[in-house]
């Protein structure tokens, strides 16, 4: 009995292992020999152990390594910057529409993510109904501004497909909050918080719009601009300090918002890993220009089949992605991380 | 509950606030839902085009501008060649794919919520990693073990199995990254699993065997169905990963990227709004069930007390 009890876990999950063994570690193990190796698909792959691949692949993709990381990041940031409020109101107003809500978050998973991606085209396309409202009817930009082809198309592209996995880790953090917590710190007085939050929320806000102007090139970061970055500084400093004004509580400050940094983490990398990995955004709502590192990859692979270099790439973002997963499991422990996935 | 009243300043019984601080004490109170719904319309607003779009009959070849209404695509929704065939191949290796990923997942499952075993974190983490590992390494490092399994000495020892590329490779790579989703579904739903229930059949003589037949099954059982139904929902879905797996045989997600070089027929999004209509009747029919049942439920047993 004591004898089968020890052994049944491993027995039971033997099959499944085996299968993330032969279809999952061994892909890997062979796409590092690949980055190692020289060749054609034509001629076979010999295994050199020419780490000249990697010099390569890092020199040569540059421009598409910092797109990666630059508009992953962006996207992340505006994940949480929709997500956290979105996650806040349904754990805390949802009341009786919590489950109603939470699956509306995920509808759209219901649909295929190309025409998640090609209706968004439809959306910002020159034509399309965004622009027809803020271009041709509000005035708001110029009548030669458009959207399909720039940084701004191809970050909101993957802020959009990836909220959800923002929005569900934060909730999950968000509702486990015991609220008699938030109730003693409002015994203790704890109130508006005033003037600390508009300032706090004013230097954020002044620091975030630079950052988003700057990295989606409508606000370039040069002396000769001092005064354009200024007054995106200030639209940014008036937004954050009215929102830390009114908005944010005390209890929130310290009661809440700690108590949910964990599924923002998870949220975080939940958001950023599958941003920086992808490639259709760029391709559907993006121009040759904002190419990210995954277009080079899968055109490395599929078009090319220059399989050493594309696989030095692949290699280098699944390390990369590796050593984030390891230092938040240190951080945080493994549950939090898996078990905050719906 | 509500937070942000409670941040407010303005007591209920100061005499005849102002105009500014009534303002305020509205904009506390209403910040929260208001950007709350607009969020979740903006989550909603592609799947609307999608629909809308559906219905168009556009200028050019591409759906991406409105032209004028028409049931055309509606009427005739396979008239594409090939698009019957890739949404069959679609239902074909979603299918098969759920069938075995969730079988080996619960399985894993089941180890990791029963029992107290060396290695349980690792195999913790291990299990997450696939889901965190972008899908384009996923499918890229698929490809390269694929292809490597076309030169000799692997090329005879796997019997040309997994080369040239075709359905048997979409449904091993489906397999694998279904795997995670469907253990981590069912562990969620096993966690606080009444472990009582099992104790008391085991006293009343029932053998292991029998005991999880008739009792842990039918309480894991709602969860393994989720789990599926994610499965197949992603299986269906997935493009980025068939792309590196497919060869020259085409899913639904395959053969609009491969049209959408060329043209854009509404016929894509008659589809999506199929798939759409059906994944949303079939999550949403048995939990609407299931809920008018346990208010029946409630409302007999609340009638029987005296």
């Amino acid at each position: 009995m004591t004898w089968r009890r020890r052994v049944a876990p491993y027995v039971l999950m033997a099959p499944g292992l085996l299968w993330l063994l032969l279809f999952f570690v061994l892909p890997n193990i062979q796409m590092l020999l690949m980055s190692l190796s020289s060749g054609r698909i034509s001629t076979g792959f010999d295994l050199t152990w020419d780490f000249g691949n990697y010099v390569d692949a890092v020199s040569s993709f540059q421009d598409q390594f910092r797109n990666s990381l630059v508009y992953g990041g962006l996207a992340t940031l505006l994940c949480f910057l929709i997500g956290y409020p979105l996650a806040y109101g349904i754990a805390f107003r949802g009341g009786r529409y919590k489950n109603l809500l939470l699956f509306l978050v995920i509808a759209p998973f219901f649909t295929s993510f190309l025409i998640r991606t090609i209706s968004w085209r439809i959306i910002l396309g020159n034509d399309g109904p965004f622009l027809s409202i803020v271009r041709d009817a509000l005035g708001l930009v110029p009548a030669n501004f458009s959207i399909i082809g720039t940084p701004l198309a191809v970050v909101s592209g993957i802020t959009y497909q990836f909220l959800p996995f923002m929005v569900l880790p934060t909730y999950v953090a968000l509702e486990k909050i015991d609220r008699r917590l938030v109730e003693a710190a409002r015994d203790l007085y704890a109130g508006p918080w005033r003037p600390g939050g508009a300032i706090v929320g004013g230097a954020i806000g002044a620091i975030l719009l630079v950052v988003m102007g700057a990295a989606l090139t409508y606000v370039p970061l040069a002396v000769e601009n001092l005064a354009g970055i200024l007054v995106v500084a200030g639209v940014g400093a008036a937004i954050g300090a009215l929102v830390g004004w009114f908005l944010v509580s005390e209890a929130f400050v310290r009661v809440i918002w700690p108590l949910s940094l964990s599924g923002v983490f998870a949220g975080g990398i939940l958001t950023f890993i599958p941003a920086i990995g992808d490639f259709v955004n760029v391709e559907l709502l993006g121009n040759p220009r904002t190419q990210m590192i995954g277009n080079v990859i899968q055109n490395r692979y599929l078009a090319q089949n220059d399989y050493p270099t594309a696989a030095a790439l692949s290699f280098l973002l699944m390390a990369g992605i590796l050593v984030a997963i390891f230092v938040y499991a240190r951080l945080l422990g493994t549950e939090e991380l898996s078990g905050g996935r719906v | 509950m509500s937070t942000s009243a409670a941040t407010t300043g303005v007591a209920p019984s100061t005499a005849a606030p102002g105009a500014g601080a009534r303002l305020a004490a509205l904009l506390e109170r209403t910040a929260v839902p208001v950007f709350t719904a607009a969020a979740i319309l903006y989550l909603l607003t592609p799947i609307f085009v999608m629909v809308a779009f559906s219905f168009n009959d556009p200028p050019g070849r591409f759906n991406f501008v409105w032209g004028e209404l028409s049931l055309e695509a509606w009427a005739r929704p396979f008239a594409r060649p090939g698009l019957a065939d890739a949404l069959v191949t679609s239902l074909v290796v979603g299918v098969i794919s759920t069938l075995v990923a969730t079988t080996l997942g619960t399985l894993i499952a089941l180890a990791l919520t029963r029992y107290d075993f060396r290695g349980r974190a690792a195999t913790n983490l291990f299990i997450f990693i696939p889901m965190a590992t972008p899908e384009i390494v996923l499918g890229a490092s698929l490809l390269t073990l694929f292809v490597a399994t076309a030169q000799e000495p692997l090329r005879t020892l796997t019997g040309g199995a997994f080369f040239p590329l075709g359905v048997q490779t979409i449904l091993i790579a489906h397999v694998m990254f279904n795997i995670s989703y469907v253990v981590v579904t069912v562990r969620a739903r096993m966690q606080g699993f009444p472990r009582h229930l099992e104790e008391a059949a085991m006293d009343l003589g029932a053998t292991e065997w029998v005991t999880f037949w008739k009792v842990t099954f039918p309480l894991i059982f709602p969860g393994i169905l989720a789990a599926a139904l994610l499965a197949f929902s992603l299986s269906i879905d997935d493009f980025i990963i068939t792309n590196f797996t497919s060869g020259t045989s085409s899913t639904f997600p395959i053969w609009v990227w491969a049209s959408i070089r060329n043209n854009l027929p509404p016929q894509v999004h008659v589809i999506g709004t199929m798939i759409f209509v059906i994944a949303i009747a079939l999550v949403a029919v048995p939990t609407l069930r299931s809920a008018w049942v346990g208010r029946r439920a409630q409302r007999r047993h609340a009638a029987a007390r005296p």
